[in-house]
């Protein structure tokens, strides 16, 4: 951060940057657990429904207690995120509030209320309404936090691509000019489904390690293997359900930040059929160009071209960051004469043609306050890193979700191959690969494996957020506010302090959450 | 005589809350954390800048101020 031209202090902005990001880590640590679980326990408690049996009420009722746990420790943990764009963020606030402020109030008025509502029902309601009553309940509680996910991540998204607003240089502030835009942008809707889907990744994982350890202990048998039934499909179908996604929110980061793609793959040079790195000096051909444009031999540009300007496929041409910056400066000096006339009662035939040059160079406002254009460059290596191991983990799963799903179901000819298979390398013990019943046949290795991918899984969701908002630098509004005219003038002692507050505060909830939860896990289902 | 929607929804409540084993303690986090974060943090770290900074009516013009004068010069 050396271009700064102005007094803030160079630490205000790190240490504002590094607090909104632990606060949100942590609070994205609750969120993907209460979203995956959501799902299994509407699925246990349909199986109940329909089966009436005890067993399936105490399995639904069991895995809906670890739900509420973490629901419990996750609550308003994301309103410190708020707090902090009106103290650390002020100009962003006030900049842009009235767009990114109308999802968060919709998230808090309608969904929260509809989550914490029916979440009460479902935990008090097992003798006072009908089966039907609480199964919809259920469901209806997961839909509150999907729903919540669904107004958050249109805020976020906004920030990535902004559209369905004008800037108004009487208030200083991005006004809405269509809701529907600004809530149904195909960003939007794309960071929704990639988000939501791979969080039902973590609840999968969750259940089944859970169950895994049941079954090494050889306790709950009949509940694990149900619960790792269900689970595993789930997690399957959501691995891919992942993947497809994340290829499409790929194709759109390509046209609307092909920095944060370029950054992401440490491309410097572009061109025509690029491939896809997996580390340096081992690249899958032609991949970069299908993930970006669905072709093989799609045009994708690089740091450089992005720098420098060039002419895309389309014949249109990308301004170099000069010239995005000499309009930039162009559009902050009309605001300022603007705002300066306005005050000093000029016309409004003066008025409007400054206006209007504020008009003509806005798409580039946020670049008038760049220095040198190597701060357009998002920080490579974080990018580069989080998104291999997003992706990396992510092709894990499938792997590990596939191979489950062959132990415990019992595919004719399949399973038995595949674990005839699995024996003959040493992976399973033979007289197991013979058993069809999965709680014998899973094997121990693959229990603890299990055990394993529940932090591997958090590290994959966390890993997608990085590639999310270190891609995003040095923009808060893509394009329009970088992080150093965003950011409050504080002094960065005082921002440091709330850090360490914060990591106190999180870490010591983490802590007693997991403490609850493996309690809980403990203590078993009353069966 | 059936019990109307009122009754029995305060009923769920009233009845839920005092069989609670596991959400009295989950309640008290929930509390305690609701208490942290709004009374201690809102109030002492997390001020809202622009109130603080400028007067009532003018938040418009310290903002125009703020990013006006953090742009470099064309």
């Amino acid at each position: 951060m050396t271009n700064l031209l102005l007094n803030i202090d160079a630490g205000t902005i790190d240490w504002s940057r590094a607090q909104f990001a632990l606060t949100a880590i942590y609070h994205w640590l609750f969120v993907p657990l209460t979203l995956g679980l959501a799902v299994i326990m509407g699925i246990a408690e349909t199986i109940y429904y329909k089966k009436r049996t005890d067993f399936w009420k105490k399995t639904a009722q069991f895995w809906q207690r670890l739900f509420g746990v973490n629901f419990a420790m996750g609550v308003a943990t994301g309103i410190i995120l708020e707090f902090e764009f009106g103290t650390n963020w002020s100009n962003y606030s006030w900049f842009v509030g009235d767009i990114f402020g109308a999802p968060l109030a919709v998230e808090g008025i309608v969904a929260f209320f509809m989550e914490s509502t029916f979440v009460a029902v479902m935990f008090f309601g097992w003798k006072k309404v009908s089966a039907g009553f609480h199964l919809a309940s259920t469901w209806l509680t997961g839909l509150g936090a999907t729903i919540s996910a669904w107004w958050i991540l249109v805020a976020n998204a906004w920030m990535q691509y902004p559209v369905g607003c004008t800037f108004n240089p009487d208030t200083m502030r991005n006004e809405m000019t269509s809701f529907a835009e600004v809530a149904l942008s195909p960003f939007a809707v794309e960071k929704f489904f990639h988000t939501v889907i791979s969080s039902w990744i973590i609840g999968a994982v969750f259940v089944i390690a859970v169950s895994c350890w049941y079954l090494m202990k050889k306790r709950h048998i009949c509940l694990a293997v149900q619960s790792i039934k269900i689970a595993v499909i789930v997690g399957l179908i959501a691995a891919l359900g992942a993947a497809a996604t994340g290829h499409k929110s790929g194709m759109t980061i390509a046209q609307v930040q092909p920095m944060k793609l370029a950054a992401m793959e440490g491309l410097y040079d572009g061109g025509k059929g690029v491939g896809l790195k997996i580390v340096e000096g081992l690249e899958v051909p032609y991949g970069l160009s299908i993930m970006a444009t669905n072709t093989p031999d799609g045009y994708v540009p690089g740091i450089n071209e992005l720098l420098n300007g060039y002419t895309k496929p389309d014949g249109t041409v990308e301004l170099s960051a000069n010239e995005k910056i000499a309009r930039g400066k162009l559009a902050i000096q009309a605001l300022a004469d603007y705002r300066k006339a306005k005050a000093e009662g000029a016309d409004d035939s003066s008025l409007f043609t400054l206006q209007s040059s504020l008009k003509e160079n806005m798409p580039y406002f946020g670049y008038g306050y760049v220095e040198n254009k190597e701060d357009l460059i998002p920080p490579i290596a974080v990018n580069f890193w989080a998104f291999r191991a997003m992706v990396g983990l992510g092709s894990l799963f499938i792997l590990f979700f596939g191979i489950v799903l062959l132990i415990v179901f019992d595919i004719p000819m399949v399973s038995l191959i595949f674990r005839r298979l699995f024996s003959a390398l040493g992976l399973m013990d033979e007289r197991a690969a013979d058993r069809t019943t999965p709680a014998d046949a899973m094997p121990r290795w693959l229990c603890w494996a299990a055990i394993l991918m529940v932090p591997l899984a958090y590290i994959c969701s966390e890993s997608g957020w990085l590639v999310a908002e270190f891609g995003r630098q040095p923009w808060t509004i893509q394009d329009m506010l970088p992080t150093w005219a965003a950011v409050s003038d504080l002094n960065a002692g005082s921002v440091a302090l709330t850090f360490f507050l914060f990591l106190i505060l999180f870490t010591t909830m983490l802590a007693v959450e997991i403490n609850i939860l493996l309690k809980q896990i403990k203590k078993g289902p009353e069966l | 005589m059936k019990k109307n929607f009122l009754y029995r929804t305060i009923d769920l409540y009233y009845d839920g809350f005092r069989h609670m084993t596991l959400g009295k303690t989950l309640w008290a986090i929930i509390i305690i954390k609701l208490i942290i974060i709004f009374a201690i943090l809102k109030i002492f770290f997390f001020p809202n800048y622009i109130n603080e900074h400028s007067e009532s009516g003018s938040e418009s013009d310290f903002v125009a101020t703020e990013l006006i004068d953090r742009a470099s010069s064309p």
